[in-house]
């Protein structure tokens, strides 16, 4: 779509000047908030939106790269590297747990995988909730606190603007990596998966590296989001990293545009956005959430903003020709 | 060991309790799995409404101080109206989230996504109306906790076995119905071909919603069932549950309806047993754990699962 | 007894059928021949409902069909023996003819159990698999429960669509005996052929549909003599 390039470039000018134009600390917060969410979302697309796999279960690597990040930073096990070399062992851990989690998946239908990356999801809360027993591994339900913020040569983060210029620059750097992943081999693999596997498979194409390497992408990206949360908030709660959460990040892709990289980052500022304007119906939002996923599907199911229809890439839930029990033959 | 022994014939006897409830609710999952070859993921919800609304009329009963509460035709009046609203949700879920979405292409992201959004909805409508605290069955009303027998070493309360009996003739009527009634064969035949059956003047969307309408009044009734049992509700409760009727589904077999029975009673017993030996609040992992298992090694389940021709659907 | 009149119908954007006309008597055997993706089945569909016409009308005993639903054409007796059978392998013979008859089902069972004989007389291997799920059986005894299920809704027209599909040729004969039989047993039949021989040879008359239009139609001697119908169909050297 043309006007993508000039937004693009407006909307980057505009995320470098925030900042200035914010009126307080608070708000410069949710805007952090939603760098954060906006690179999850990223990351969640990489194996919605491009790969075609539903996973209900992508919190569980936002709460190891936390995790991780708690455990090499924080006064728990006494360990305190500085930030830099934190992040390549994070997306090592995380890329490795998404294959982990992705290998058992990779013969399952849709269904079939979204209930097991759930079940997954589940698995790492409960143990993230219990391993404090009889070793204290993760800390309980009270969670790691005391955490070290990021620090860069001996700059330390303060105030929620420095956090913010960080987080946008991970988010940065995620756009052009889904950009540049999007349009890769990889990419054209992924399309060619999501839109009909076995298909794929007798093209050629290795749909099992494929696959994992879309888990292990996603989950380095959530990683990274875990652990500039954990920077960030200065503690990690089991309570982070619920189900909920998946569905949160899943409705902003879903909102935003399956597979159209603006839209997610359009759906993760709506959705982070809107409760702090709706203060008051904060307790109504998991329901309009249902609602809103329900409404989606059904009238609009590509999202905001739709993935652009050069090159016959089609939204999540494509509407072909429709199937041969439908009343069709009125005419084109 | 030896005290682990001696509770293991207790934690059978629950086990298989608790394994013809969760095959009670598998039912549905099963049910509509075959008729559409989908998971309907709200179907956990129904389950945790029914627990809601028994709770409702055992609350109700109480208050007006009705004397002579006798299970005889008390349960009735839980189960029955129950299972009515829920076989109805059962419906409507289907009518409004997921019959828009059949026509749409061969990914079937779209009604799982509705579905999750359905769940969603239907778990927060409950916490909005009822609250989020948990509410209590005054079960000793109903079932003084005198009520038990002594077998083979272990205490069972008579609740225990009208629960497994209730269970029990549920699925059987259930059973019967699919295998021998006009309505079962045409269930079948939906599930099999639905073009065909449709040739034969079958009403394709009046059994699919008879099917939703079935599966979930069994949903709702395992609800009351659980809630006797285990005496506290709260609006979350629809969501384990769900998770795991539905590995019970697939461990017995989806789209089957006596692997979903079987499954039920593996996955009880399996969970009851595995509890002595493990701690507690891992509970729920024995049956991701089992699910995992299932899906990787025996996909189709223990008694085969039907699997979708999808030029027939 | 059915009519088509200039039918227009298409398959998402493309025009499967471009105008068919064609007329079946009561009491008649008619065939429609034609190659691959000549719009055989998709006129098959048109009749029953599973498609809507985007032109053209369909009528059955003087009135309209098109535009209703499959079940009530059903119910005003067209029934179908569809392409490469599909019986429900998952229930038994029994139970295939069961839902066969489901139509009727409000009507008393021994008028239904009168009919479930009267298929096992016309198939008595039937009658020995009657418990047997469908699914196990040959693909002949396929094609004689799929005929003996569509027989069950006691339909005044039967449409066949490719009975012969891979059948042996010796089962081919008997069926299409068989199809003789059910037509003077008194329903009007429409089959639809690859095997334009085998169908000629029982058909009073028969069309050829090629590419979505009615290329030829003709009493069944002439197209069995006629030389172009021959080399086309029936194989050069077809005596």
């Amino acid at each position: 779509m043309r006007w993508q390039v000039p937004a693009t470039i407006a909307l980057a000018a505009l995320a470098l000047a925030a900042p200035l134009l914010v009126p307080n600390d608070y708000v410069m917060g949710v805007i952090a908030r939603i760098c954060l969410y906006s690179l999850l979302a990223l990351g969640l697309n990489i194996v919605v939106g491009f790969a075609g796999l539903l996973d209900l279960g992508y919190v569980a690597f936002f709460g190891i790269g936390s995790y991780v990040y708690a455990f090499l930073a924080s006064p728990h096990f006494g360990i305190h590297l500085p930030f830099i070399v934190i992040l390549p062992i994070i997306v090592a851990v995380t890329a490795l747990s998404g294959i982990l989690i992705g290998a058992p998946t990779l013969r399952l239908r849709g269904d079939y995988l979204a209930i097991v990356t759930l079940g997954f999801g589940e698995i790492t809360y409960l143990l993230l909730v219990n391993l404090d027993r009889p070793i204290d591994i993760t800390g309980g339900p009270s969670g790691l606190i005391s955490i070290d913020p990021p620090s860069l040569a001996g700059f330390v983060a303060t105030r929620n603007s420095e956090y913010y210029y960080l987080f946008l620059t991970a988010l940065g750097l995620a756009l052009l990596v889904s950009a540049r992943l999007r349009d890769s081999r990889i990419g054209w693999a992924w399309q060619a998966i999501r839109e009909d596997e076995l298909a794929a498979h007798v093209m050629g194409i290795n749909t099992t590296v494929a696959k994992l390497q879309a888990f292990a992408i996603g989950a380095a990206f959530a990683g990274i989001a875990g652990a500039l949360l954990a920077s960030w908030q200065h503690s990690v709660f089991p309570a982070n990293f619920l189900f909920q959460e998946s569905i949160n990040i899943l409705a902003m892709v879903i909102l935003g545009g399956v597979g159209n990289l603006l839209g997610v980052i359009l759906g993760a500022t709506i959705i982070v956005a809107l409760p702090e304007v709706f203060r008051e119906l904060a307790l109504y939002r998991l329901l309009v959430f249902g609602l809103l996923l329900m409404v989606l599907m059904i009238f609009r199911p590509q999202g905001l903003l739709p993935v652009a229809r050069q090159n016959a890439r089609q939204a999540v839930v494509p509407v072909p020709p429709p199937a041969s029990d439908a009343k069709e033959g009125t005419a084109p | 060991m030896s005290d682990i022994l001696s509770i293991l014939p207790q934690q059978l006897v629950f086990g298989i309790a608790l394994g013809t409830v969760y095959g009670l609710i598998a039912l549905g999952y099963t049910m509509v799995y075959g008729v559409l070859f989908m998971i309907n993921f709200a179907h956990g919800e129904v389950f945790m409404i029914g627990a809601y609304i028994g709770w409702g009329v055992l609350a109700a009963l109480l208050d007006a101080k009705v004397g002579g509460l006798n299970p005889i035709w008390v349960l009735p009046l839980l189960l029955a109206p129950a299972m009515l609203c829920t076989g109805g949700l059962g419906m409507l879920i289907e009518r409004l989230a997921y019959r828009p979405l059949y026509v749409r292409g061969a990914t079937r992201l779209g009604p799982l996504i509705s579905a999750v959004g359905a769940s969603i909805f239907l778990q927060n409508a409950v916490m909005l109306t009822q609250g989020a605290r948990m509410k209590v069955y005054m079960t000793n009303f109903l079932f003084p906790r005198t009520w038990r027998f002594s077998i083979f070493g272990t205490s069972i309360s008579a609740l225990l076995i009208v629960m497994v009996g209730v269970a029990g003739a549920m699925m059987w009527g259930l059973h019967v119905l699919v295998q021998r009634s006009t309505l079962g064969r045409s269930i079948r035949a939906v599930a099999e071909d639905r073009e065909m059956a449709a040739i034969m003047g079958v009403n394709v969307g009046q059994v699919i919603g008879t099917t939703f309408f079935l599966g979930s009044a069994l949903g709702g009734a395992a609800g009351v069932l659980i809630g006797l049992y285990y005496t506290q509700i709260d609006f979350f409760m629809g969501y384990s549950a769900g998770l795991k009727a539905f590995t019970a589904a697939v461990l017995g077999g989806i789209g089957n309806i006596r692997g979903a029975m079987l499954g039920g009673l593996v996955l009880g017993v399996t969970e009851s047993l595995a509890v002595t030996f493990i701690n507690p609040a891992f509970k729920d992992l024995v049956a991701f754990a089992l699910l995992i298992l299932t899906l990787v090694f025996r996909p189709e389940g223990l008694l085969g699962e039907t699997l979708p021709d999808w030029k027939k659907v | 007894m059915l009519k088509l009149t200039d039918v227009v119908t298409y398959y998402g954007p493309i025009p499967a059928l471009k105008g068919v006309t064609l007329e079946v008597n009561t009491g008649e055997i008619v065939c429609l021949l034609g190659g691959n993706a000549s719009g055989k089945s998709t006129t098959m569909k048109t009749i029953l409902g599973i498609v809507r016409p985007h032109s053209g009308t369909v009528e059955f005993e003087g009135k309209r069909l098109d535009g209703l639903a499959t079940g009530e054409i059903v119910r005003r007796g067209i029934s179908l023996v569809p392409e490469a059978r599909r019986v429900f392998g998952r229930m038994t013979v029994w139970e295939n003819l069961a839902m066969g008859s489901f139509i009727r089902r409000k009507e008393p069972a021994s008028e239904i159990d009168q009919d479930i004989e009267r298929v096992y007389t016309l198939f008595p291997r039937l009658r020995e698999r009657a418990a047997q799920y469908a699914g196990t059986l040959s693909g002949g005894e396929q094609q004689m429960l799929a005929i003996g299920r569509a027989l069950m809704a006691r339909p005044r027209l039967l449409l066949m669509d490719e009975p012969s599909m891979g059948l042996s040729p010796a089962f081919v004969d008997q069926v299409f005996d068989i199809i003789q039989t059910i037509n003077r047993q008194g329903t009007t039949i429409l089959v639809v052929e690859q095997n334009a021989a085998v169908a000629l040879s029982i058909a009073s008359r028969g069309y050829v549909l090629q590419n979505g239009q009615i290329a030829v139609q003709d009493s069944a001697a002439a197209l069995l003599a006629a030389d172009d119908i021959r080399r086309a169909y029936l194989g050069e050297d077809q005596a």
